[in-house]
């Protein structure tokens, strides 16, 4: 588009005259669009917490032994680093707002920074797990072993959740790379940040759902026991 | 001699000087319409010509034709192309895109270059849809629901049936974003939610459904990917998984799915029903929040399909009555339009004919439909003919004929020509015969036993499989004739005036047929109802250069 857009006049009447809200420059509609697209993510991710739920309510005592078995401390460091990545993400958002724009990109490089940490420590974990012969087509979840079947459910959708979960982290890391080369080129300013905006909203919607695979896996089982392999 | 939108567009990317690059990148709502059309009815009489060899291999017991295993694929790439390629996109890609953003007198949609994107991420799930023809062991043989455990151990390319269904999940999705967005943002000034057209209401209701229940069925496909790849076991009975969680989360997208495909239809028929009885719509606010009602219930009632999955009673009997509670709602739609019609000018052109028509096998889908709702009857005619016939009565005349229906409606708008309406009224009456021939009789075979999915019979079913062919027969023929005469009609029909049938709304008040590509010239104020006629005549009037009133 490149030139400024003008809004069209609409005149009643009475000769009173409204502004047309166009497509173009629409920050608000921008925001709005954004916000119905996580609600699809809270409905994808609602879906699986419903099928968790249903099996949990046929295993209960399985789930909480192979809940016992997660490493609850490094369940916890992920926890707390992507609670942390929320805040940087939320702070290079009003450095941005308030014109800072080389604060805004620190905090974003922060951000990407914590989220690769949460991947790797995401990776130390189901590497430890398959060591234990815990892993998808492997050992422990193949269908003739002797693990109970609420166990192999737990895990069956442990790795489905955390890895969908991993993936929009992977996602997220990929649309701040590109949120730093839209800052870089001019075309997001402090005017104009309805995309930082939104990638923001994305992290929210990443760390959100975390807050609530956290607890379903890693602390159901966690009554007396102290975790960990 | 002003320009239209077919001789100048914006693009995506750049400014391209080919024509046919034009039309790939184009961003203008009114093209990607008319681009959604012309894939769609190429999917649909693919789709219509496996369903006729089917009713080909079915007109005598025993196999003629083909095997089992071959009715097995070919009954499922009907069903996925039906499903999944026309009808869930159908109205909201094609008329969403076209007749929506000008009837709230907006520019184009919220998001243009997303709309342009959505187009391709529909045409590249077509094309995996279309690639599980040729790979492996050919397309899928589950029936277009995947129901596990058997989809999880065919060798049959269900995989790629499952990625596309997702893929194309998604452009729906995206779709049902920008349509949210755009309704809520774009209205021209002054038009409040109950100054919207009926049809913007039941694209906005159709958007909502898109939004919140595409993604559940989106997320069980993914799930059925993972459990056939990586043995997830959450639909494996060997590792304690339960294969009907499959059903209930496949179905807590697919019922709301149905009225996905119905609302935006019924918008069609609120349209034609007052401009062809030259009356206001009865009942405008009824209509309107009966179609929010029907989407909301419709969440609550994906149970009715798994009557013989296996459920308790108290389930069933709640799912029972939430499902009749569904049919009150689309009674009122009914009996609004029946009431509209009550003391109006009827004008019996083409596009009033697919909507009479539709109202009544219309209601013969929908109430079969309440039959197999009560729990009794469905035990003995669940998975029979019957279901069958309900179903494409209700979505082959309901949907599928009030999407005709708008295609004769908005046919001038679109192509700036007229048919010729004597023709387009036979080949109506061609299908309207051919269709009662080709399912009424499945009713009664169904209602006897004759179960679904099946390529052989017993002999005592013989007479309503020829009837139904004979009727399939004449349905093919007549839709060929009315496409013949769609096409006639654009290349050398009559020029058509920007408001051709007398009607109200914002998209009959264009400066030009076909409209320009910006729609308005100017975007008007709107302090009027959508259907205002005075003695059969509109009471708004524009000048359409500056869009004032001059009534």
């Amino acid at each position: 588009m490149g030139h400024e857009y003008v809004p069209e006049i609409a005149t009643d009447r009475d000769g009173n005259q409204h502004e047309v809200q166009g497509w173009q420059g629409d920050f608000y509609g921008g925001k709005l669009g954004f916000w119905l697209f996580m609600l699809t993510e809270v409905m994808m991710f609602g879906a699986m917490f419903l099928a968790l739920a249903y099996y949990n309510s046929l295993h209960g005592q399985d789930f909480i032994d192979a809940s016992a078995t997660l490493n609850r401390w490094l369940g916890g460091f992920n926890t707390v680093i992507l609670l942390i990545s929320a805040l940087t993400m939320g702070l290079g958002l009003l450095k941005m707002r308030a014109g800072d724009v080389k604060g805004a990109k620190l905090m974003i490089w922060a951000t990407i920074i914590l989220a690769a940490i949460f991947l790797g420590v995401k990776a130390v974990e189901w590497t430890m797990e398959y060591n234990h012969g815990i892993f998808l087509m492997h050992d422990k979840l193949l269908p003739e072993s002797s693990l109970p079947f609420g166990q192999k459910l737990f895990f069956g959708l442990y790795f489905s959740m955390t890895g969908l979960h991993g993936f929009h982290i992977i996602i997220g890391i990929g649309i701040m790379l590109w949120l730093l080369k839209r800052i870089n080129a001019g075309k997001v300013t402090p005017e104009h940040h309805i995309l930082h905006w939104n990638i923001a909203l994305y992290w929210d919607i990443v760390h959100l759902i975390w807050v609530f695979v956290f607890p379903y896996f890693y602390m159901i089982g966690a009554g007396g026991a102290t975790g960990g392999h | 001699m002003s320009k239209n939108y077919f001789d100048e567009t914006h693009c995506a990317i750049g400014h391209p000087k080919s024509t046919f690059m034009q039309w790939m990148l184009t961003i203008d709502h009114k093209r990607i319409g008319i681009m959604y059309a012309a894939v769609m009815f190429t999917f649909f009489f693919v789709a219509v010509f496996v369903a006729l060899a089917m009713r080909l291999e079915l007109f005598a017991p025993g196999a003629q034709y083909m095997d089992g295993d071959t009715f097995n694929q070919a009954f499922t790439l009907h069903g996925v192309i039906m499903i999944f390629l026309f009808i869930i996109p159908g109205i909201p890609a094609i008329f969403g895109n076209i007749v929506m953003p000008l009837m709230i007198g907006a520019k184009d949609v919220s998001f243009p270059r997303l709309n342009w994107f959505t187009f391709w991420l529909y045409i590249a799930g077509c094309i995996i849809a279309l690639a599980s023809l040729f790979i492996g062991e050919g397309v899928a043989d589950t029936g277009w629901t995947f129901y596990a455990p058997y989809s999880m151990q065919t060798g049959t390319n269900v995989i790629m049936a499952l990625v596309a269904a997702f893929v194309l999940g998604f452009a729906s999705i995206l779709t049902g974003l920008n349509f949210l967005v755009t309704i809520h943002r774009l209205r021209a000034p002054g038009m409040t939610f109950f100054k919207m057209p009926l049809f913007v209401w039941g694209i906005y209701a159709t958007a909502w459904i898109q939004l919140l229940a595409t993604p559940v069925v989106g997320i069980t496909l993914v799930l059925a990917i993972l459990e056939k790849y990586f043995g997830i076991g959450i639909f494996d009975p060997a590792k304690g998984g339960d294969p009907v969680l499959f059903q209930h989360l496949f179905w807590i997208y697919s019922h709301p799915a149905v009225y996905l495909m119905i609302l935006p239809a019924f918008g069609i028929m609120s349209e034609i029903i007052p401009t062809f009885s030259r009356k206001e719509v009865f009942g405008y606010r009824t209509i309107a929040l009966s179609s929010a009602s029907i989407a909301g219930i419709g969440y609550l009632v994906w149970g009715h399909h798994l009557y013989t999955s296996g459920m308790s009673d108290i389930a069933k009997s709640v799912f029972s009555f939430l499902t009749f509670f569904v049919a009150i709602p689309t009674g009122v739609k009914f009996y609004d339009w029946v009431a509209t019609m009550y003391q109006g000018k009827i004008v019996l052109k083409a596009p009033m004919m697919w909507a009479l028509g539709t109202i009544i096998t219309f209601a013969i889908g929908g109430i079969t439909g309440v039959t197999i709702t009560m729990i009794g009857a469905d035990i003995h005619l669940q998975d029979t003919y019957y279901t069958v016939a309900h179903f494409h009565y209700a979505i082959l005349a309901g949907v599928v004929w009030l999407l005709f229906a708008g295609m004769h409606y908005w046919f001038p708008l679109v192509t700036g020509r007229m048919y010729d309406d004597v023709k387009a009224k036979m080949a109506f009456y061609i299908q309207f015969i051919g269709f009662n021939l080709l399912w009424f009789p499945m009713f009664i075979a169904g209602y006897y036993g004759m179960p679904r999915r099946y390529f052989d019979y017993l002999p005592e079913f013989e007479v309503y499989h020829q009837i139904a062919f004979v009727g399939g027969v004449m349905t093919l023929l007549g839709m060929v004739y009315m496409f013949w005469i769609f096409y006639k009609g654009w290349t050398s029909g009559e020029k058509a005036t920007p408001n051709p049938w007398g009607a109200t709304t914002l998209e009959w008040h264009l400066p030009t047929s076909p409209p320009p590509l910006e729609n308005h010239s100017k975007v008007p104020y709107v302090d009027f109802d959508p259907y205002e006629y005075h003695h059969g005549e509109p009471v708004v009037k524009f000048n359409y250069e500056t869009m004032q009133r001059i009534d």
